[in-house]
């Protein structure tokens, strides 16, 4: 991934920076230009709880090449008290205890190395709720 | 708008095909398509593939295939919508016939997915590269999460989703063309392999390669062509968010029920009136979802369709008679137009062993991504 590409993101990956509809309030995670839920485009920048609840989750055996040294692993859809939704993996646990309704906290971390540089990439994860 | 028929269809064998390219498939089913209605001409070609250009380095489909078949000068598009791209396709081509614009149109699909990319990258950017393949997510692992919601909502079981592949592979071992032509036992479903949690190896489609073509011309021209032509009733396309964990209810599939409900309007039927149906069967849960999002079933009786027989050959409603994506195989740009052979072959009579006796109206319904975006048609036999 070049390197203003990642660049662009890290508001939200390094930050949970999220965007409230100023028109129907609705979180919308990452922040975008129109809202999903009433087409506004005023936007008020909010940040996510770094916490939430499993909505769905699957265990990945069979991996991406860049993924693969980490298989099997958790990854889970949740829920944060905004109402916002994210995907993320689910560590520092048994990946088969990750189920829906679990409370999660999220928590920074490295997600990746990229290409033949081995370049770290990095973001949010999920661990058990303390 | 003018009626649309197709008239013509050609289709490679499905599978492991190391002796074709990706132009040779395209020219193979094309090629078919064509003699089977001794057309010498055409007035425009959509072809549906989702990514030659990470498959192979290959993109600019449109002239390249035109020039494969002799046909340079001719209009030529390239029709991208992941999985849904060969149903996108029929679906340009059908517009193209009904506006007017054309009176004879290749709709072809193809893809060449084992030439030695890395598959399950490249299908992962079918999903949103920003939130989801950058966390590690994989197809199978979308649809997991999907079954896995379908569970908890719905009660479906392991062993449910065991019975749509069981079905399909022996639809799939009557069928010349299938990647898979035989029979899978429940016990092997139920042990094979875990993919992504809960899908085992057996309810994953395969990595394919091949090519489908049809032709199609205005109603009213089709006797030029074929003794038995097939009208195209309706078709419906519709979106829903690109990320599953922007959907209310990961399980419920909204993009398929909108085509499906648009198709059935334009078309003027009832899901009740469908005498058989090829649905996108990517994953075993897909199926499930998709019988429900189209009316085929009762909303929370998709889990029940396939081990009580109500989907499979010779039951009240037919699903994937072809096998499905799970045992006719997967090439993901031309599976939705394969799809669209199936019916129109099964309209014909001439599905051999595979036949839904008396079968009139059928409909093809095609996916894209974790169910983003979906294409519904429908068929009469005339």
């Amino acid at each position: 991934m070049p390197s203003p590409r990642y660049w662009r993101e890290i508001p939200a990956r390094y930050r949970l920076e999220a965007g409230r509809c100023r028109k129907c309030g609705k979180v919308t995670f990452p922040a975008r230009r129109v809202c999903p839920a009433c087409r506004g485009t005023e936007w008020e920048k909010t940040f996510l709880s770094w916490k939430g609840k499993v909505v769905t989750s699957t265990v990945v055996q069979v991996a991406p090449t860049e993924f693969q040294m980490e298989a099997p692993y958790a990854v889970a859809v949740v829920e944060t008290p905004e109402g916002a939704r994210l995907m993320t993996q689910v560590v520092d646990c048994e990946p088969e205890s990750v189920q829906p309704g679990m409370e999660v906290s999220l928590v920074f971390r490295r997600i990746r190395k990229e290409g033949a540089g081995g370049i770290l990439c990095y973001g949010f994860k999920g661990v058990p709720a303390a | 708008m003018r009626e649309v028929a197709i008239v013509a269809a050609g289709m490679t064998r499905f599978g492991e095909l190391w002796e074709s390219s990706l132009r040779d498939l395209f020219a193979e089913a094309a090629l078919e398509a064509l003699a089977a209605a001794r057309a010498d001409h055409l007035d425009s070609i959509y072809v549906g593939c989702m990514s030659a250009g990470q498959f192979v380095g290959q993109e600019h489909l449109g002239p390249l295939m035109a020039d494969q078949i002799g046909m340079a000068g001719v209009a030529a598009t390239h029709v991208e919508s992941a999985c849904a791209s060969g149903g996108v396709a029929l679906r340009s081509a059908f517009l193209d016939v009904a506006s007017g614009m054309s009176d004879l149109v290749l709709a072809a699909g193809v893809e060449k997915m084992n030439d030695g990319a890395d598959v399950t990258a490249v299908l992962a950017s079918a999903a949103d590269q920003e939130t989801e393949a950058y966390h590690g997510i994989t197809f199978p692992g979308l649809y997991a999460m999907i079954a896995r919601a379908h569970m908890q909502a719905k009660g479906t079981t392991e062993e449910d989703l065991a019975w749509v592949a069981v079905k399909n592979h022996r639809h799939g071992a009557l069928n010349p063309k299938a990647q898979f032509g035989r029979e899978v036992k429940l016990e092997e479903v139920l042990c094979s392999s875990v993919v992504s949690d809960p899908l085992r190896l057996l309810h994953c489609s395969p990595v394919t390669d091949g090519a489908a073509a049809v032709l199609l011309c205005p109603l009213e021209h089709a006797k030029r062509y074929t003794d038995r032509p097939v009208k195209i009733r309706a078709s419906g396309l519709a979106t829903s968010t690109m990320a599953l964990a922007d959907r209310k209810d990961p399980a419920a599939l909204d993009a398929v029920k909108l085509s499906g409900e648009r198709a059935y309007r334009m078309a003027g039927v009832k899901p009740g009136d469908i005498q058989v149906a090829e649905v996108h069967d990517c994953f075993a849960i897909a199926e499930i979802c998709c019988i429900e999002a189209l009316g085929l079933t009762e909303p929370c009786a998709g889990r029940h369709a396939a081990r009580s027989g109500l989907t499979a050959l010779g039951g009240k409603i037919p699903v994937n008679t072809s096998g499905g994506l799970k045992a006719k195989g997967h090439p993901v740009g031309a599976t939705g137009v394969a799809q669209a052979i199936e019916i129109f072959e099964q309209l014909r009579g001439e599905a051999g062993a595979r036949q839904v006796k008396g079968a009139r109206l059928g409909l093809a319904q095609n996916m894209g991504g974790s169910g983003a975006s979906s294409v519904v048609h429908i068929f009469e036999g005339v």
